[in-house]
């Protein structure tokens, strides 16, 4: 089963790099990680042909666990769905790995990296390929490992270390309900692979379950669990804290696992289980409003940032915000068409700003990822601003790029949801006014004007070398040319073919609405990309003065946002600290009546006891005579008397 | 006239408890050696007594075994306490007590 190699092949480069990279690979890793990664991909477009001609392959490799009536099997499942997923990720793997040769060269760690990287790739392909639950939840836990260390790779850095620990623990939340969820399957339908689950998914209708005394609807309990862990992995509200810290890692991982792949992990997830998602009104209904709650909140936050990479980390959140938010809306296809449209502008974006970081850092900047210290890279930069145009053209919804396409069938099916959909509708719209504003203002800020930074450092900043700018590229025709497989039928008839290729997995949407209501949806989000757009033309490039008056007019506004709602300050207050002393408490109490009290007590005893007996060893050959005398009396008078 | 077996008993006996006796109250170290010698032989004389009584050469048998531990047992122990005052002149047990606890 030649499919099987797909994941395989990053594995063996990971076990390659990780055993000999260290002393013979060294700096040649990536000619084993990169060919590794682009077979995975010539595989998976082979795998992507096949479905396209009809074949949906599903097929057990290996009995995994027998166990009475719990057998999972390692066997992998490329339907539509899966294969879209595949070629989203081998393709942006390989374009991510080969700017990587450019971004950490020179690196201790870059054997490591190339490492971790593939084994990443790995888990990720076990993730979208996996036939069962249980394959699925390897992966997914794989890839938050590789997630931890990916972030840590600078473990020197404190906040990088902090960072991993901090993604790890928060995806902990979300995981638990996750896994609660699978088991939650197991029990109700005795299986957990994915056809059988699916085909009873029916019978789910109108079950309930007992939970302290409560019954509660079997498929909304099921549905939500799943859900936690989708809000954990991919970063929506309450558990987005972690990903705007994941930025502590390089960029090719932001770009990588940070935008384009491993968040958008949630999303897939609940893509397949839509049969489930579908039997529970609530649960769809809840993940509409988390999706576009998370949309407009991770907007507003960016708009006042200053770290580059945090502005585009908060764009991510609020990007996959909108992907909840269709997928709630019963709209499978228009989520995963934005996951798909998402991940080239995203990946694009990402690693735009890891070539301004990159030739900022050669310039010896000191503050690298701060744009109050940039502008004016245009000029030294013209490459770099080009895509970064393109990306951002594409992001904001500007007609006929892939992003347009992908957000406005999203916003056009929320639209068509109801009156919960009106108001997610007009959510997702003001958050697509937001995101233009904050990616013209990074726009502004970074490329145009005149350079901020440290004196004497501008002549040094240079365009990035060949293997960063061509990846870019690449990605660039992607962030351009991806919508075409989606455009609205209102415009050409049976043009939406990744709609029609998963309707097969995800179903067809429902609603209708007429031509002039989708002209109205497509003009309003077409209007507010623009408005969004001519705001920050006006306050970044022509009155450069208007942000700090606006800053200050608006000062609790701008410092809530400036404090990201001083959300982590809560979970700090709320949770960390007190779990931070309880614990200090209860160790210490514990360190010192239990454990000090087993070590020490112990001995003690043994001390107490010995220092008595020992007294019995006299020394004198005479008293151990009278001993041995007044024993064998003893043994005597027992055979005489008693026997 | 035939000894009675009892006679052999008390002998036996007698000898014993001095041996005791003088493994007990003595201080000397070769004196102590010569009272478990006495104990050996005591026992040996019991042996030899039954085994005459009994018509059963096992007792006779057993006390060559005797003899011949306890010849065995005196060297080493002879070995042993030269080899001792060697290293610390004194043959008085109260002033061999190193294993003291």
């Amino acid at each position: 089963m030649k499919y099987a190699l797909i994941p395989l092949l990053p594995f063996i480069a990971f076990v390659l790099n990780i055993v000999f990279g260290r002393n013979y690979i060294k700096d040649r890793a990536h000619w084993i990680a990169v060919p590794a990664v682009f077979g995975s991909f010539v595989l998976a477009v082979s795998a992507f042909t096949d479905v396209l001609s009809g074949n949906v392959i599903n097929i057990n490799l290996y009995s995994w666990i027998t166990s009475g009536d719990f057998h999972v099997t390692v066997g992998f499942l490329i339907d539509q769905l899966s294969a879209i997923m595949l070629i989203v990720v081998t393709s942006i793997s390989t374009l991510i790995f080969i700017y990587s040769i450019g971004y950490m060269h020179g690196d201790g760690g870059y054997y490591r990296f190339f490492a971790y990287l593939s084994l990443f790739v790995f888990s990720m392909l076990v993730l979208v390929m996996a036939n069962n639950f249980l394959l699925m939840y390897f992966g997914w836990e794989a890839v938050g490992l590789c997630s931890y260390f990916l972030i840590g790779f600078w473990f020197h850095k404190k906040s990088a270390a902090d960072a991993g620990k901090k993604a790890f623990i928060v995806n902990r939340f979300g995981d638990f309900g996750f896994g609660l969820g699978v088991i939650l399957i197991f029990l109700t339908f005795g299986s957990l692979d994915y056809m059988q689950v699916f085909g009873q998914a029916g019978s789910l209708l109108g079950q309930t379950i007992d939970l302290f005394g409560y019954d509660v609807d079997l498929a909304t309990l099921i549905c939500l669990l799943l859900f936690c862990g989708a809000v954990g992995k991919s970063a929506q509200i309450p558990l987005h804290v972690w990903l705007p810290d994941a930025m502590e890692g390089p960029t090719p991982v932001s770009a990588l696992i940070h935008a384009a792949t491993m968040v958008t992990a949630g999303v897939f997830m609940v893509a397949r289980c839509n049969p489930l998602f579908n039997m529970s009104e609530i649960a769809m209904n809840t993940v509409a409003i988390v999706g576009g709650v998370t949309a407009i909140f991770a907007a507003t936050i960016a708009l006042v940032q200053n770290d580059i990479k945090r502005v585009i980390a908060y764009s991510t959140v609020s990007q996959l915000g909108y992907m909840f938010l269709a997928l709630g809306v019963g709209a499978y296809s228009a989520g995963i068409f934005h996951l798909y449209t998402h991940a080239y502008f995203k990946a694009l974006l990402f690693l735009g700003s890891g070539s301004v970081i990159h030739a900022l850092h050669h310039a010896k900047h000191d503050d690298e990822q701060n744009m109050q210290k940039m502008g004016g890279l245009r000029k030294h930069m013209p490459l770099t601003y080009r895509v970064f145009i393109i990306a951002t053209l594409s992001i904001t919804g500007i007609p006929f790029l892939a992003g347009f396409f992908s957000k406005d069938e999203i916003l056009w099916r929320a639209f068509l949801g109801g009156e919960l959909g009106r108001f997610l509708w007009l959510l997702g719209t003001i958050a697509a006014l937001l995101t233009a504003f904050y990616s013209w203002r990074l726009i502004y800020l970074t490329f145009h004007g005149s350079y901020r930074g440290g004196e004497g450092q501008e002549q040094h900043i240079h365009e990035s070398p060949k293997v960063i700018t061509v990846p870019l590229m690449f990605l660039a025709f992607g962030a351009i040319f991806a919508g075409y497989v989606g455009i609205p039928p209102l415009f050409v008839e049976h043009g939406d073919k990744i709609g029609e290729f998963l309707a097969p997995v995800l179903g067809h949407p429902e609603g209708h609405g007429t031509h002039v209501q989708e002209f109205f949806v497509m003009g309003a989000s077409i209007f507010v990309a623009l408005a969004g757009w001519i705001v920050a033309y006006t306050m970044y490039l022509k009155k450069t003065d208007l942000p700090q008056k606006i800053g200050s007019l608006f000062k609790p506004i701008h410092t809530l946002l400036f404090n990201k709602y001083y959300i982590d300050e809560l979970y700090s207050r709320s949770i960390v600290q007190p779990v931070l002393k309880a614990s200090d408490k209860i160790i210490l109490a514990f360190d010192t009546y239990v454990i000090e009290g087993i070590v020490n007590g112990l001995p003690n005893l043994i001390g107490l006891f010995s220092r008595k007996f020992r007294t019995v060893q006299t020394g004198f050959l005479a008293n151990y005579g009278l001993v041995m005398a007044f024993g064998v009396l003893c043994i005597i008078g027992y055979m005489i008397f008693v026997r | 006239m035939l000894v009675p077996l009892s006679w052999y008993i008390i002998l036996s006996a007698v000898i014993f408890s001095i041996g005791v006796f003088g493994f007990l109250a003595r201080r000397n170290l070769i004196i102590m050696f010569i009272s478990i010698e006495l104990m050996l032989n005591s026992v040996n004389i019991s042996l030899a007594a039954f085994s005459h009584y009994l018509q059963v050469m096992r007792g006779q048998i057993l006390v060559f075994f005797v003899i011949t531990v306890a010849a065995a047992e005196a060297a080493i122990g002879l070995a042993i306490l030269i080899a001792y005052y060697k290293n610390n002149p004194t043959i008085k047990v109260d002033e061999i007590n190193l294993l003291k606890g």
